[in-house]
């Protein structure tokens, strides 16, 4: 049974090691914009300069 | 240009997606409807950012109205103003955050992010939607602030830069010393809860006697940072109030922690028990878990607006024949300033110039432009519409007629505390009660065994510790907040709601509030209108963007246009058109040649003369907002009503046959005049303003609730305790009634946790709490109070029909 207190060391230093990282990441800023990083995954890298398409295909027509 | 456009076919901008009305400008085979949208279309294909365009249709906002005058950003070179507006600044580079309204949509985001690819200067810049802010990193050498600035207004996102974030950053909006204090709390309590799992099944002899000793000294270890740093507020907070010989919600908190933790101490050290430490961590945690769900914030939106939030930073001064742009701050008596088109005039001051045109839509809510000559006072807020003007300046800045407002004592006071909160009424009884209980119970004991009389004493005071009760109010109102949010109301924080459940009188405004510009009521007087005339007009009146021009085209209802020889809008005067050789005029009377005298009262007139001849004129009122009739009827049964006006009292008749009677009208009132109406009324009855211009501010400030209403929030509101979006007015009464009934709610969730109490005090008593019953009972009657007001709030507000609302 006296692994049990290696195993309390361990699962106390790995929680204090989450709630150091948590304050770290506050502090970075991580969780001051929930929002805006959600929409920008979705962008696409712009396309290069060789597959210069023509305007009229990339836009929409309209009534 | 001149050709006929036949209705159905509505050309519709590329840029704004606006009804293009006729404006021809086609780049690309796009339509654009004003030189400011095709501008800004050439300058992104240019930088090969069409993409712009594909991410969401119509992305951009209209730059119809976009003034510019070149040198409008001077002020951005003068170092003092530079210094306040970066973040950070080195000798290579610099780091600027800016306010951008208009950003609202995934376009928006991904133009702004890809700045760089429109000026090598730019560095990076990143987009926060939610807050509407932008920060730009950019190379001092490559770019200055002014140039960026100009750039961003190029491409239609300009930056709103006040004086008020010049003199402070913009506060961090949510509470970050809470959210550490939580994380603290959890970590703990999720520790404590796992070293106490044994002690739950204590019968079962999971383990060796050694380890209860080392998981209930693991135990006080980990209630050390609980009770020194993550309650630590509570302790402030109720010492503060017992400073004031008040009892509020935290003291019996702070009780039942300090009871809590020495009697688990004596417990884990005297008695080689188990203490009471997860409990304590659990409550911690689900307390401040509370106090974090009620700090709703909408970020974009300033409640504490003062004046400096609505004047320009810089202004023309002139001195010796030039032109000088100066920091208002830098402004003095006696300065001769230049006002250009659609600028705002910063302080009280004389006019210079011959004639001017000023729109009080700012501080009345009439946008209507009023006609000033030469020599005559005009009031700081007023915007020039027209030609560029002349002023002397009499006031500085900070002590107009309007900004006098300001200085009033109601804008110093903290309207949170005019009502204490139910929650604290409620636990100052609660607290004499559970002592009373727990000495009694004491003094019972100590006379059969004195050991279990300090068991049951601190039982009680640990068992009542008022965890649901103080969790009832944060949820209630947190949750009404978000509610209200979602139907675009406002709320500045969530003690505005209990006061808005006590209040029984309300007062309009009449201008912009009650009436509503765009709803305008139009009677024409005069020879009747042929349908030539009348086409003739509709396409006189198209061509212009003065309100009343709108108004009239919109009261001439549809109709085809119709080929003019010469159309021409000359501001301050009126529209001029040819039609078969004849001059036909509309407008001012100096400008159409009317010479009759027209007699009424109040309302504006419109004068219409073809080759000088009259031929009548237009009387155009604004008419009532067409929610406000049934607003104000519903409320009529329940709350005292009151409309300030600052017009002229011609409109009373008109208004009572409307809004029916019981409503005390009154008129002519100035701002200063608002605010002391509502001084003495307050002295006996609970005030609700609703208000929207700057004059209303100090009326505003003065109720116990005020509200705001406008068309933009994030653009322009006056301080107020909340925001609504004028679209929602008609929902005012069930907004009222939603505030009374999450009150009512409150109640009964304190009866809930009553009857928690009730049985764990009856156990207390009894000497028979042990660690496991407290571990169950607390969480157990937290959770169930905020299940329970989560769900009646959300109930009520569905029986309101806050959620049936359009999204916006």
């Amino acid at each position: 049974m006296e692994v049990i207190f290696l195993l309390i060391a361990i699962s106390l230093l790995l929680a204090g090691t989450f709630l150091f990282l948590f304050f770290k990441a506050m502090k970075g800023g991580q969780f001051d914009d929930d929002y805006t990083p959600s929409v920008r995954i979705l962008f696409e890298n712009p396309p290069k300069k060789s597959t210069k398409k023509n305007p009229s295909t990339k836009q929409k027509s309209y009534e | 240009m001149h050709s006929k456009l036949p209705k159905q076919n509505i050309v519709i901008c590329f840029h704004c997606g606006e009804d293009c009305e006729g404006v021809q400008l086609v780049v690309d085979d796009q339509n654009f409807c004003c030189q400011g949208c095709k501008l800004v279309y050439e300058v992104l294909s240019e930088n090969e950012l069409c993409n712009y365009y594909t991410l969401e249709a119509y992305p951009g906002g209209s730059q119809k109205s976009k003034t510019g005058s070149t040198n409008r950003f001077d002020y951005l070179n003068d170092s003092d103003t530079q210094l306040n507006l970066l973040d950070f600044q080195n000798e290579h580079e610099s780091h600027v955050t800016f306010f951008i309204p208009i950003i609202h949509c995934a376009s928006c985001i991904w133009l702004l992010e890809n700045l760089f690819h429109v000026h090598s200067g730019i560095l990076s810049s990143r987009v926060d939607f939610v807050k509407k802010r932008v920060q730009i990193k950019f190379k001092n050498d490559k770019i200055s602030l002014k140039e960026l600035v100009s750039l961003l207004a190029t491409i239609g996102y300009e930056p709103k830069i006040s004086l008020s974030n010049l003199e402070q950053k913009m506060p961090n909006a949510v509470d970050k010393r809470t959210v550490k204090r939580l994380a603290v709390a959890g970590f703990c309590f999720g520790n404590m809860m796992l070293f106490s799992v044994p002690e739950y099944f204590s019968e079962a002899d999971l383990i060796d006697e050694g380890f209860r000793g080392l998981f209930s000294y693991l135990n006080v270890v980990l209630a050390l940072p609980v009770v020194s740093y993550a309650a630590s507020d509570y302790y402030q907070s109720a010492w503060n109030s017992i400073k004031q010989w008040r009892i509020n919600m935290d003291v019996p908190i702070v009780l039942g922690i300090i009871s809590l933790f020495f009697y688990s101490l004596w417990e884990i050290f005297a008695n080689n028990q188990a203490g009471f430490m997860d409990s304590l961590g659990g409550l911690l945690f689900f307390l401040l878990l509370g106090k974090l769900y009620q700090q709703k914030t909408f970020a974009t939106l300033e409640f504490d607006r003062d004046y400096k939030s609505y004047f320009p930073i810089a202004v023309t001064k002139m001195s010796h024949n030039r032109e000088e742009v100066i920091p208002l701050s830098k402004l003095q008596v006696g300065d001769v300033i230049l006002v250009r088109d659609e600028e705002l005039i910063p302080a009280d001051s004389l006019l210079l110039s011959d004639q001017a045109n000023v729109d009080y839509s700012f501080i009345t809510g009439e946008e209507i432009p009023v006609f000033k000559q030469k020599g005559e006072l005009i009031y700081a807020g007023g915007r020039q519409i027209g030609e560029p003007i002349m002023l002397t300046i009499q006031k500085s800045p900070s002590q107009g007629y309007l900004t006098d407002l300001w200085n009033h004592e109601s804008f110093a006071k903290n309207k949170d505390r005019l009502l204490e909160p139910l929650a604290s009424k409620i636990s100052g009884v609660f607290t004499w009660v559970v002592l009373a209980i727990a000495f009694s119970s004491f003094a019972y004991w100590s006379f059969l065994d004195f050991s279990l009389a300090v068991k049951t004493f601190a039982s009680v005071l640990i068992v009542a510790c008022p965890c649901a009760l103080a969790m009832s109010t944060p949820f209630t109102l947190g949750n009404t907040l978000r509610i209200f949010g979602k139907c675009r109301f406002y709320l500045k924080n969530a003690s505005v709601i209990e006061r808005m459940a006590l209040i029984d009188t309300i007062v309009f405004d009449k201008t912009g509030t009650l009436t509503d510009p765009a709803n305008a009521k139009i009677t024409y007087y005069g020879e009747s209108l042929s349908t030539e005339t009348a086409t003739i007009l509709k396409s006189m009146v198209e061509r212009s963007t003065h309100p009343l021009s709108n108004r009239i085209n919109h009261w001439l209802g549809l109709q085809d246009g119709m080929a003019l020889e010469h159309v021409a809008e000359i501001k301050g005067g009126g529209i001029e058109a040819i039609f078969k050789g004849q001059v036909i005029r509309l407008g001012s009377p100096e400008f159409t040649g009317y010479r009759s005298v027209v007699e009424s009262e109040g309302g504006n007139l419109v004068f219409l003369t073809i080759e000088k001849l009259e031929i009548g004129y237009f009387h155009i009122e604004s008419g009532l907002r067409s929610s406000a009739e049934h607003v104000v009827k519903s409320l009529k049964s329940d709350y005292q009503l009151h409309v300030l006006s600052g017009d002229y009292s011609h409109e009373q008749t008109s208004l009572e046959e409307k809004l029916g009677e019981g409503i005390s009208f009154n008129f002519k009132r100035g701002p200063s005049d608002k605010l002391s109406y509502i001084k003495n009324l307050n002295i006996s009855r609970h005030t609700l303003m609703i208000g929207d211009g700057l004059n209303d501010a100090g009326a505003l400030q003065e109720s116990e609730v005020g509200v705001a209403v406008s068309d933009r929030v994030s653009h322009f509101s006056p301080a107020s305790d909340a925001i609504l979006d004028s679209d929602v007015f008609g929902m005012i009464p069930a907004f009222l009634g939603f505030a009374k009934s999450s009150r009512l709610i409150i109640k009964a969730s304190f009866i809930l946790s009553f009857l928690y109490n009730a049985v764990g005090i009856t156990l207390a008593v009894q000497g028979l709490l042990s660690p496991v019953i407290c571990a169950i009972l607390m969480p157990l009657s937290s959770i169930s109070v905020v299940v329970f007001t989560s769900l009646a709030t959300n109930a009520v507000a569905w029986r309101r029909g806050l959620f049936n609302l359009k999204p916006s």
